[in-house]
């Protein structure tokens, strides 16, 4: 049986730092996204949020905050947290919704709007949450984690400074053609290893901003979208995999891994098994993708992807970088949107941005950073608290 | 000698005694170890025990991956002193728990001596001082060789 759900529409509010609320990125990407789709508000039975928590209440109930902000419909909602995922989730909400056959018409929508500086916990005092503790028993920060990924890969991979520079210097040049992306600057070797040192290996300009921006996608029936004469891009898979105890990696907020001591390792470390489910469900395999959007938190995640999704063997992320495999025009590109290294996280609007992506270039619609002859694409991501995510899409 | 009051920062998570040690749990059933400690109910899938065993973790290891940080996290982070010092946070492999449990290096310990599967010990020092006591963390730092 075919799991196969229509992108029918795909719009994006602009990444940046403007200071509005949330809820006006969120309208115009629904608006963009409705328009995309030839579609009217009245036509959308579900709507399916991503919830931001950094906007008080309105932001939890994502899914109803849009539905009122657009006018009530007495439509269905959802709102679905998972971290950087969320927006993967509310994916998955709508396409299950469809797939059951409880709506034909769903509209995802993920919209935020963050504080300047690294992403801080909550505050008050929370001595039973990991997310609290791991900075008051440590200073144990976001690129903490990807600082120490990233010099795992130096000791053992031979992975450079310079290596991380080029992910960087790549994605700017890709964001450049993207309109959508926050910055449009192109960046040299030298300008990034000049950049002042964060969290050594990883320097300023390898690691990625907080930014608002809001990105909505229309999913569809096979046979809705086959009704408006259609040939649409389809979802063919959705992960939404968790870790398989024992989790062995590091994963944030943890300051330990599990033990192994009385189950052994999983056969697939998680962000492996996230792609091998998406995989899996999609009747596909690596092979088969023509470009690859993933969660490059820091340019040196970006590698790690490159081996988790199969798209080379356990240590040669370095050689498909240096070989150009990864860049526009290479065998497998990966961040063709820019990535967040030009976007900057907007956490709730990431994944379904990721998913926009690949609905453009499978079209053919990416204008400039257009992958020749795009057939399928992948999407990677995980969420704090084990939440991991990825779309596959096919023309 | 400093006569410098010293409480954790943490209660009942490290010990000095005999040795400076984590303090983890270990599931009666399944025998898995847990740090922080587990102490409500085993998080293997295939054990329903919640019985467990408060025990000593090793306080060697081999690193995994370290990073020095230049810049000052935001709160709950404590500063100690006036201005903020870079920092080293090391992740360390403990074989016999086949596990990883990250910390500070050691104040006197220097970052660049750190490379992948060097052996570590863990030593409990001070991570701030505030109204007139040391607050104490584990941290790591090389076994002397
Ligand atoms: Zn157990």
């Amino acid at each position: 049986m075919s799991h196969d759900v229509a992108i029918l529409g795909v719009g994006m509010h602009q990444w940046g730092k403007w200071g509005k609320n949330f809820v006006e990125y969120g309208l115009k990407a629904t608006q963009d996204a409705l328009k995309d789709a030839g579609l009217e508000w009245r036509d959308i039975q579900l709507i399916a949020g991503a919830e931001t928590v950094r906007n008080g209440y309105p932001g939890y109930v994502a899914g109803a905050t849009f539905a009122e902000a657009m006018g009530w419909t007495g439509a269905r909602i959802s709102s679905s947290y998972a971290a950087c995922a969320s927006g993967a989730q509310a994916i998955n909400d709508a396409r299950a919704q469809i797939l059951a056959g409880f709506c034909d018409v769903a509209l995802v929508i993920g919209a935020d709007t963050t504080p300047k500086g690294f992403l801080a916990p909550n505050a008050g005092e929370r001595w039973n949450d990991p997310d609290w503790l791991r900075f008051r028993l440590m200073g144990c920060t976001n690129p903490t984690y990807f600082a120490l990924a990233a010099r795992r890969r130096m000791d053992v991979y031979g992975a450079t400074e310079e290596d991380f520079a080029a992910v960087k210097v790549k994605n700017a040049r890709h964001g450049m053609a993207n309109p959508y992306a926050r910055y449009h600057k192109e960046f040299t070797l030298q300008q990034v290893l000049e950049s002042p040192m964060v969290a050594d290996p990883l320097r300023l300009f390898e690691i990625c901003a907080t930014s608002d921006g809001a990105a909505a996608v229309i999913l569809t029936s096979m046979e809705f979208a086959k009704s408006r004469n259609v040939d649409p891009v389809k979802v063919r898979a959705v992960a939404t995999t968790t870790p398989t105890f024992p989790c062995t990696t590091l994963e944030m907020p943890n300051i330990s891994t599990d033990s192994a001591v009385a189950v052994s390792e999983p056969t697939r470390p998680f962000k492996a098994s996230i792609a091998h489910d998406a995989y899996e469900e999609a009747g596909l395999g690596p092979d088969d993708m023509s470009l690859a959007e993933v969660y490059d938190l820091s340019s040196a995640l970006e590698l790690d992807w490159y081996e988790n999704l199969g798209l080379c063997a356990e240590g040669e992320a370095e050689k498909l970088l240096r070989d150009g495999d990864t860049r526009i025009g290479g065998r497998i590109p990966v961040n063709t949107s820019g990535g967040l290294a030009s976007f900057g996280e907007a956490v709730p609007a990431q994944a379904v941005a990721q998913v926009c992506e690949l609905t453009w270039q499978l079209r053919g619609d990416a204008g400039d950073r257009q992958v020749k002859g795009a057939t399928a694409g992948i999407t990677a991501n995980i969420g704090l608290f084990g939440h991991g995510s990825s779309v596959i899409c096919s023309k | 000698m400093s006569t410098t009051p010293t409480a954790p920062v943490i209660e009942d998570w490290f010990s000095h005694d005999p040795e400076p040690h984590l303090i983890g749990t270990r599931c009666k059933q399944c025998a898995t170890y847990y740090f922080p400690k587990q102490t409500s109910f085993c998080r293997n899938p295939d054990c329903f025990s919640s019985d467990f065993d408060e025990v000593p973790l090793s306080r060697t290891g081999k690193v995994w991956s370290y990073t020095k940080h230049f810049y000052q996290p935001p709160e709950p982070f404590i500063t100690d002193g006036e201005e903020f010092e870079p920092y080293t946070i090391v992740g360390v492999e403990l074989e016999a728990e086949k596990m990883m449990v990250l910390g500070q290096l050691a104040a006197d310990a220097s970052f660049e001596d750190l490379k992948a599967g060097i052996e570590m010990e863990l030593v409990i020092e001070k991570l701030y001082h505030r109204d007139g006591t040391d607050y104490m963390i584990w941290k790591w730092k090389p076994t002397a060789s």
